[in-house]
């Protein structure tokens, strides 16, 4: 008796599974993996699927998502991820390197290290195969909003002049103003902090 | 009668420019890497612009990088293709939106900007799934569905 229940229990299991599928066209394998990054910080991913919900924020930590619609975590052996992914991986641009420069003193020109950090700058844009440029001015916590906004766009703009007259192509610089958005020194509002005022340059 | 023609011709200029402005740039090409943009297909180099729209299609033993204006990271392995959906980054405020549509083959991201400054704002779809990104690298690789009864 109880064997024919089993045969009955799984004969009606199959059926049902195979008509799950049939309602739903099979998709490919698909699978995701969190790498460590390279500062060692690992922000995560989200993985949202039908009703599921997988959260990834371990180093290798992954989902596979099978072709029935079955999701599966598990994590990866770095050597795996190697195997399936190195071409891929190898193929990312190189990271932005980023560089911070200084004006002097309510002046145009550059500090005296700022100009030496200007020449690290022209080095790396020579290393990278077709570099465009990122530059970002930023302020310190004196004054409104607006006026900062202001002053920060115009030490990027200046920034952007000193290297055009360097030879780089005015079309491959980005320039913004970040105002006191960005801190590096967090201050209370009116303190002046000359090493807030500075602008951010990302070669890419 | 010319007035009218000259109008038309500025307003198109116009439109042209308003959706003109690239969302980052190739930054590696290997083997046959191509961008679709509309009813053109574009041989991918490195320094080519890349806009919001456009598709990333590689061969086989083929492989595209791109940098985006928020300094996040994308690449994609042979075989691949990779859509860029929506991509929107504000320079001032870091806040942007970046929907990536991976439809298959194989994808590595590493987050930039808008995601430091709001956890998910960058997403990648895959033909199951939608990724949140909350600021990291990642790989993602997509199987062709099984042909067959």
């Amino acid at each position: 008796m109880k064997n024919i229940m089993n045969v009955v229990g799984c004969t009606c299991a199959a059926v049902l599974l195979m008509a799950c599928a049939q309602t739903h066209p099979p998709l490919g394998e698909e699978l995701v993996v969190v790498l460590p990054g390279h500062d060692g910080t690992i922000g995560g991913v989200v993985v949202r699927r039908n009703n599921s919900e997988q959260v990834l924020d371990k180093a290798f930590a992954g989902s596979r998502i099978g072709s029935q619609g079955t999701q599966e975590a598990m994590s990866l052996s770095a050597e795996a991820v190697n195997k399936i992914f190195s071409d891929t991986v190898a193929a990312l641009p190189g990271r932005p390197a980023t560089f911070l420069l200084y004006f002097l003193e309510g002046k145009d020109e550059l500090t005296t290290a700022s100009n030496a950090e200007l020449a690290n700058v022209l080095d790396e844009i020579k290393r990278r195969p077709a570099p465009d440029l990122l530059v970002t001015g930023h302020a310190d916590n004196v004054g409104s909003d607006v006026v900062n906004d202001k002053l920060s766009l115009a030490r990027a703009e200046r920034m952007r002049e000193l290297l055009t007259m360097r030879g780089i192509n005015v079309d491959r610089i980005q320039v913004a103003g970040r105002g006191k958005r960005e801190l590096l020194i967090v201050t209370r509002e009116g303190v002046a902090e000359e090493r807030n005022r500075r602008v951010e340059i990302n070669v890419r | 009668m010319w007035k009218n023609w000259a109008l038309a011709v500025c307003a198109g200029w116009f439109a042209i420019t308003a959706v003109a402005n690239e969302v980052g740039h190739i930054k590696v090409a290997k083997g046959t890497a191509t961008i679709q943009r509309g009813a053109e297909k574009i041989a991918a180099a490195p320094g080519m612009k890349v806009f919001a729209a456009d598709v990333l299609t590689t061969g086989a033993s083929s492989a595209v990088g791109v940098t985006f204006l928020d300094n996040s990271l994308i690449s994609t392995g042979p075989n691949s293709v990779f859509a860029i959906d929506q991509y929107t980054f504000d320079s001032t405020t870091h806040v942007g939106k970046f929907d990536g549509n991976l439809r298959k083959g194989t994808l590595a991201a590493v987050s930039g900007k808008m995601v430091k400054q709001l956890p998910e704002s960058m997403r990648i779809r895959t033909p199951s799934s939608i990724m949140g990104v909350r600021g990291t690298e990642f790989v993602v690789k997509v199987d062709e569905a099984p042909v067959g009864p």
